[in-house]
């Protein structure tokens, strides 16, 4: 019996089946019925919907308009970003470290951040403006950037600017500088080779990374709600508005089911195109070597790049971190001249139960709620990461089939799971339990490809023989794993813990489903207190911004110092 | 002490030993040698218990050890990667065995303290194992292999990653090592001057199978067939039918020629190989039967001697001689072999 049972846990394939049990009824139960459910919410007939009665044009409209700002956002996004890339992989310049840094957190920082960022900046309250009215004496801010195109623009590009950096940048600096030498001497100008030789080894970098960007603005969901306001409507953002607001479930079920195809095409496309094999002829290429820009024109060209780069990504964030340290402008009910300058007021009130305050608690239950829902979902998705990442270690066939299934919540947006999670789970018990247990069950489900992606890499990367040779030296299977997978792993565990928890702590489109008026989390606190008239709740909202930026920023921190390559995560 | 016997082993349907059986006894290091694809780093494994056979067995003093795992062997293993933990220092890559021994503390810290002395690294203990050059990793992985004083020593080509400088070096050291611990080893190269250097007594694995064993002086003399002589790199093969046993005669298509054998000699008509070696040609052998002609095609000095390559007839393979003095290219030249040197081999199927 127990030798039988050994010879079975021999078997690649039924060690993966019982790795992959948890994660796949997991994945099940919460990803995949919910998203059957919406299909069958467009099929059967209680819901009274039909096909062709659907006005086609509410599909189109929302449609056409995201595929528009998507492809604007990212033709913007490569014109800062290419140069960029180019700057950081031909060479050094003070600062480098600060802004390579500074790079990293648009990927970590909540999207209702940096919204909040361009509004302490560009806002009717935000500098600006504010500036601008008491310098000429206006009556009414002059700029008018919130609610417009070029808003929802302006953050995808502060967003995505720093993939295309950071992608093509690697690509740049590892092609083999010998080529250009050879296409040099062969009687090519710079400038030819340039076109010959550079640009052709560098498109595949460069497409995979401008596909990469074009999803993120075409699920971008945060931004374009808190910055294009209602006139601009995305299929997540009509998703959303026929879902909670129109109540219309069937015409947000096609939505979704269209905004699901269309990621799985572009995600495919972008799988594709990174999956290219990169021309490696031979093992003695020799890289650009950095330095500092000598001739004039490099000189200058250095200078306006850094400047550019570091008022794109610093401003916005200054300005929120500032703002929400100064009074400008009156509150509600107070008359009179308003007495400007530094206050702790905002942070002081976020501790304050007022009455007619936008929930049933003092806004710094948000954070603690937001802290709780992340830590719930770190334990869920740490576990369940480190199980596929065991699982996908298997060599066996089987996981070809697994691993793209659990990739596709990637692809899935959090509006659409957060609508799935409502038709399925709004019954007992869910509905029963005081607890949303449904937030942190939806941020594990947005969090955990992510963290598969940190784990498994490392966890493949740990040499067989290392293990072999703590076997051979006398270790335990138990031991083998305590003395060799567990230390080598730690560093990608913690900077998963790390992406969980600024995921989690950022996510707004599924919790602007889930969550309950006495359980606000801290982003769909942040959404509520800004889009309210008054001084004091704005200001509160740029303080709740400015510590979740903190905490996120302070994460970045961690994993720069832990794994330095993890920034290289796309 | 160590029996390897009827070992089989086969990988996706292709057959990765056949049938390997050998013996390493008290204080020999025997030598695994073999072209890369031989199988030499899957029969260790096996015998390291890292992997199963599909038949035969390991033994270790007669008892078999099929079902015991590899942490519970007492084998010592050293990597071809060398496998250092790079979480942990030199001295705790070291101690790694004999915590798991449960060794107490102070014994621990005292054998890593000699066992850094033996490989002259004394200064290295708190040093990070990723900063150390190719060398030191090598003689870290051996004391880590040797601190827990293993039955036996297995190591993986273990000059194969260093530079040609450093191999030598290296390699005297190890044998010194060897000879001081007195653990008997089994050492796997496909490199034959390491295997030369270091062993007792050699195994020749070819396509999962041992070819010949025995001291490696034999290999050169009496090479069992043409493979052996061709992997060795001995001299010039040439291929011909047996025209007679008495005296052996081969007829081969740059003459018949008079050579000796010292294994069963194939069948009058089967295919026979001669082997003839180029610093046994001699020119003032020239008027003997055993005579090869051609023209002198190039001519390398070599310090003590000049290589002097001769074309017999466009249809046959370039002729390799070595001869003391020069000769002048273009010219016709006529050398000699004394029928005890010119040895006939069986063919064997691999030769390329």
């Amino acid at each position: 019996m127990k030798s039988t049972l050994r010879s079975w846990l021999k078997k690649p394939t039924f060690r993966a089946l019982l790795f992959w049990l948890l994660p796949a009824a997991f994945l099940g139960y919460f990803f995949y019925q919910p998203l059957l459910a919406l299909f069958n919410l467009l099929i059967s007939p209680e819901w009274g919907f039909d096909l062709a009665q659907l006005d086609w044009e509410e599909v189109w409209d929302p449609l056409w308009f995201t595929v528009l700002q998507a492809a604007l956002s990212t033709l913007l996004t490569l014109l800062i970003g290419l140069p960029g890339a180019w700057l950081f992989s031909h060479f050094t310049f003070p600062g480098k470290k600060i802004l390579k840094l500074l790079t990293t957190l648009p990927f970590i920082l909540p999207t209702v951040v940096v919204a909040a960022g361009f509004n302490a900046l560009l806002g009717p309250r935000g500098w600006i403006n504010l500036g601008l009215m008491a310098l000429f004496n206006l009556e009414s801010p002059p700029i008018q950037f919130l609610n417009t195109f070029a808003a929802i623009l302006t953050a995808h590009v502060f967003y995505n600017t720093t993939i295309i950096i950071r992608v093509v940048s690697s690509a740049w600096s590892r092609q083999n500088i010998r080529l250009q030498h050879a296409a040099n001497v062969l009687g090519a100008s710079p400038w030819r080779t340039f076109w010959e030789v550079t640009m052709p080894l560098l498109r595949p970098a460069i497409l995979g990374a401008a596909l990469l960007v074009f999803l993120f603005n075409f699920t971008s969901f945060g931004a374009v709600l808190m910055l294009g306001g209602a006139k601009f409507a995305t299929l997540e953002v009509e998703i959303y508005i026929q879902a909670l607001h129109m109540l219309n479930l069937p015409l947000a079920g096609v939505l979704s089911l269209l905004q699901l195809i269309c990621t799985l095409v572009i995600t495919i496309g972008h799988n594709r195109i990174s999956g290219q094999s990169v021309h490696k002829i031979n093992t003695h290429s020799k890289e650009i070597t950095l330095q500092r820009p000598r001739r004039g024109w490099e000189r200058m060209a250095v200078i306006t790049l850094v400047i550019t780069l570091f008022i794109l990504l610093v401003s916005p964030l200054a300005s929120l971190a500032v703002r929400s340290f100064i009074k400008l402008e009156a509150d509600r009910g107070e008359r009179g001249e308003v007495r400007t300058g530094l206050t702790l007021q905002y942070y002081r009130e976020l501790w304050v139960n007022r009455r007619g305050s936008l929930f049933y608690v003092p806004p710094i239950t948000a954070a603690q709620n937001s802290f709780l829902f992340a830590l719930i979902t770190i334990l869920i998705t740490v576990s369940l990461g480190v199980l596929v990442a065991y699982a996908l270690r298997q060599r066996t066939p089987i996981n070809r089939i697994l691993d793209p299934l659990l990739m596709l919540p990637l692809g899935a947006s959090a509006i659409t799971l957060g609508l799935g999670f409502i038709l399925v789970f709004n019954h007992p018990p869910f509905s029963d339990v005081e607890f949303p247990i449904l937030l942190p069950i939806a941020h594990s489900l947005v969090a955990l490809p992510f963290v598969v992606r940190t784990l498994s890499p490392a966890l493949q990367s740990i040499p067989i023989s290392l293990r072999n040779a703590a076997r051979v030296l006398g270790a335990p299977p138990l031991r083998v794993w305590w003395e060799v997978d567990l230390p080598l792993l730690a560093p990608s565990v913690l900077v998963s813990i790390i992406f969980t928890l600024t995921i989690s702590l950022g996510e707004f489109g599924a919790s602007t489903f889930l969550s309950r008026p006495e359980y606000p989390t801290l982003p769909v606190a942040i959404y509520r207190y800004i889009s309210q008239p008054g001084a004091l709740n704005y200001g509160q909202a740029l303080a709740m911004s400015t510590l979740l930026m903190l905490v996120c920023a302070g994460g970045i921190l961690v994993v720069e110092r832990v794994q330095p390559q993890a920034k290289d995560f796309f | 002490m160590l029996t390897v016997r009827n070992i089989e082993k086969s990988y996706q349907g292709k057959s990765l030993l056949k049938q390997v059986s050998f013996e390493v006894n008290e204080d020999e290091t025997v030598c695994l040698l073999g072209p890369s694809g031989s199988g030499k780093s899957t029969l260790l494994r096996i015998i390291a218990g890292l992997e199963e056979a599909e038949a035969g067995e390991v033994l270790w003093q007669d008892k078999d050890l099929t079902d015991t795992p590899a942490h519970l062997r007492g084998f010592g293993l050293m990597f071809q990667d060398y496998a250092l933990f790079p979480h942990r220092n030199v001295a705790e890559n070291i101690a790694f065995g004999l915590r798991m021994q449960d060794r107490s503390k102070p014994e621990i810290e005292q054998r890593v303290i000699a066992a850094l002395k033996t490989i002259n690294m004394s200064g290295f203990a708190r040093r990070k194992v990723t900063e150390l050059s190719g060398g030191e990793q090598q003689r870290v992985a051996l004391a880590r292999a040797l601190a827990p004083e293993p039955h036996l020593l297995m190591l993986d080509e273990p000059l194969g990653a260093l530079d040609r400088t450093l191999r030598e070096q290296l390699s005297r050291e190890l044998r010194r090592i060897l000879r001081e611990t007195k653990v008997p080893a089994i050492y796997v190269t496909h490199d034959q001057e390491e295997a030369f250097a270091i062993a007792d007594r050699l195994l020749l694995l070819h396509h999962g199978a041992i070819l010949q064993s025995g001291k490696p002086e034999a290999f050169y003399r009496r090479p069992h067939n043409a493979w052996v002589a061709e992997f060795f790199g001995l001299g010039n093969l040439i291929h011909g039918t047996i025209a007679s046993h008495t005296p052996l005669k081969v007829d081969t298509p740059i003459g018949v020629f008079t050579a000796s054998c010292d294994r069963p000699v194939p069948q009058i008509g089967k295919e026979g190989v001669l082997l003839f070696r180029p610093n046994q040609a001699h020119r003032e052998k020239a008027d003997c039967s055993n005579r090869v002609t051609g023209n002198v095609i190039d001519q390398v000095f070599q310090g003590e001697h000049y290589r002097i390559i001769l074309e017999i007839s466009k249809s046959t393979p370039l002729f390799n001689i070595l001869l003391p003095e020069p000769v002048r290219i273009g010219e016709s030249l006529t050398v000699g072999f004394r029928t005890e040197d010119v040895l006939c081999l069986e063919n064997s199927e691999d030769i390329q």
